[in-house]
């Protein structure tokens, strides 16, 4: 019995990690070309929604502690490190906001102040649990590059 | 707008003159525009009859042209609160500072002021000049780590641990002794130049998963917006500093790991050669700027 369960469990893990690593690529394989990522990393079309919410989330991309946008005027306490969102799909397709969302440094240079979110170039003394990991997963940054993809003014 | 409105109520809500706010928030109404300066506001400090150097020409090889309080980036209320001493609670852990000067403590049965006398005489400067050269530790020591020298070596007591209630205190105390007067540091002796590169060092280096250095938010970014946070240049000079948030003194190695926490950086010990270093430098890159020990803060 107890084989069984944990045979279970072993499988069910096995399926689920291969569902979601076979097809992400993994942050070092990213290809940048013309400061432009022209791959999705998983090979799952983004959700708009959930990367609103990723993009909100002070865990997650955190991105309007720098950049303010319109839409979201609902959220409190956006910055003005950064420029304003709106409209930025007027200004960049869809492989270049994965550029930038993944590594801006690859786009924007190495004295960029944004982060790389799927990126492991990362600072000095990283937290331990940190270590290795990408502030977004590639999902993730599928479904904000999805929802920049609506911000058409 | 609103976004604005919300910040300067945040800092607000947790001022005394609450009903004030809420007042001035209703007569805004939604959608007003509430006057909100990006940069620098253009005021003057002066704290008891005394007027505050806020703003002043950056020493030799500085990366800026002027350094600029901290107080000069808070909102009118906070800067209010910094002004009154009546007002200031960060008051409250100066006369507690006073108190603990006058006490004696350890094997020795000294006080404070049984080698230094009365510390507005002996102390009126001395707080703009640390962190300072030890010639017997070889390193530089702060305000802290002075203080708990005197305290093994002279009176038999224990060290403080870092951030109790006392060290605060009496921390504050001492450099609330130099209010006023201009931070300067002596780069000259023994080996204080090494500290300084090695601050500075750590002053650029990025550093956590967010890779972000402290240039990074307090030089490229300063009078910028990061969330409800209105980026200043990040100087030193009002530490122990009181903060409506915690309700409490915050010290200065504190508000370096938090700072570095922020960047999901592993947060090196206080008081460690990392952190004083750092201390050296960013006092540095604060000279000429008034003590205002105990600054009031968000
Ligand atoms: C710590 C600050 C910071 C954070 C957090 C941040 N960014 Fe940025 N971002 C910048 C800066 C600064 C620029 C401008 C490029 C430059 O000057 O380096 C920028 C530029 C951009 C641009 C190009 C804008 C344009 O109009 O050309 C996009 C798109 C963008 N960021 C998306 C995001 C997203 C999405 C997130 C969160 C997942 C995010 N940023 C988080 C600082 C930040
Ligand atoms: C992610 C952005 C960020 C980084 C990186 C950062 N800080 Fe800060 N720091 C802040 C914010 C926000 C505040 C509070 C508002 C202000 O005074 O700028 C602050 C406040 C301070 C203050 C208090 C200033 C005052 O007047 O009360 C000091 C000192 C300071 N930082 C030093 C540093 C040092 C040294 C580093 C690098 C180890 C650093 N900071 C890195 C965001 C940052």
């Amino acid at each position: 019995m107890r084989s069984v369960i944990g045979w279970a469990a072993a499988c069910a893990a096995l399926v689920s990690s291969s569902v979601s690593l076979a097809a992400d690529t993994a942050p070092d394989q990213v290809r940048f070309e013309e400061n432009a990522v022209t791959a999705t990393l998983t090979g799952l079309a983004g959700d708009p929604d959930a990367g609103a919410k990723a993009f909100v989330d002070r865990k997650l991309g955190n991105c309007l502690a720098c950049h303010a946008v319109k839409s979201l005027s609902k959220e409190q306490f956006h910055g003005d490190v950064a420029p304003p969102l709106d409209g930025v799909a007027e200004r960049w397709s869809p492989a270049q906001l994965r550029a930038i969302v993944a590594d801006s440094k690859a786009v924007f240079g190495p004295d960029t102040v944004m982060p790389g979110f799927y990126s492991l170039k990362v600072g000095i003394n990283v937290r331990k649990d940190l270590v290795g990991k990408t502030i977004l997963t590639a999902q993730q940054v599928e479904d904000v590059v999805a929802y920049l993809a609506t911000l058409k003014d | 707008m609103s976004d604005r409105r919300g910040r300067r109520l945040a800092e607000r809500c947790h001022v005394k003159r609450l009903s004030w706010a809420i007042a001035l928030a209703a007569a805004a109404g939604p959608g007003m525009v509430v006057l909100a300066a990006d940069g620098p506001v253009d005021d003057q400090l002066v704290i008891d009859g005394r007027e505050m150097i806020t703003r002043t020409m950056a020493p030799a090889g500085h990366p800026l042209p002027e350094v600029l309080s901290g107080w000069l980036f808070r909102e009118a209320e906070t800067r209010a609160t910094e002004a009154d001493s009546f007002a200031n609670p960060g008051m409250l852990a100066v006369e507690r500072g006073e108190e603990l000067w006058n006490t004696v403590d350890g094997s020795a049965g000294k006080s404070c002021t049984s080698c230094h006398g009365n510390a507005a005489d002996s102390m009126k400067t001395v707080g703009a000049n640390y962190p300072k050269w030890d010639a017997a530790a070889a390193k530089p020591v702060n305000v802290e780590l002075q203080i708990n020298k005197c305290r093994v070596a002279q009176m038999g007591a224990e060290a403080y641990g870092f951030d109790a209630p006392d060290q605060l205190a009496l921390t504050a105390y001492v450099k609330h002794q130099a209010l006023g007067t201009p931070m300067h540091l002596d780069l000259a002796a023994g080996d204080m130049q090494s500290w300084w590169d090695k601050g500075k060092a750590v002053y650029y280096t990025r550093m956590g998963q967010l890779n972000l250095a402290c240039a990074s938010c307090h030089e490229a970014s300063t009078g910028k917006y990061i969330r409800a946070d209105h980026l200043s240049q990040g100087q030193v000079n009002g530490f122990p500093t009181y903060r409506f948030n915690t309700g409490g003194m915050v010290s200065l190695h504190n508000r370096f790991r938090g700072c570095i926490r922020d960047t999901r950086a592993e947060m090196p010990k206080a008081f460690s050669d990392e952190l004083l270093a750092l201390e050296v430098y960013v006092t540095w890159r604060g000279t000429g700027l008034s003590v205002e020990t105990p600054a009031v803060r968000q």
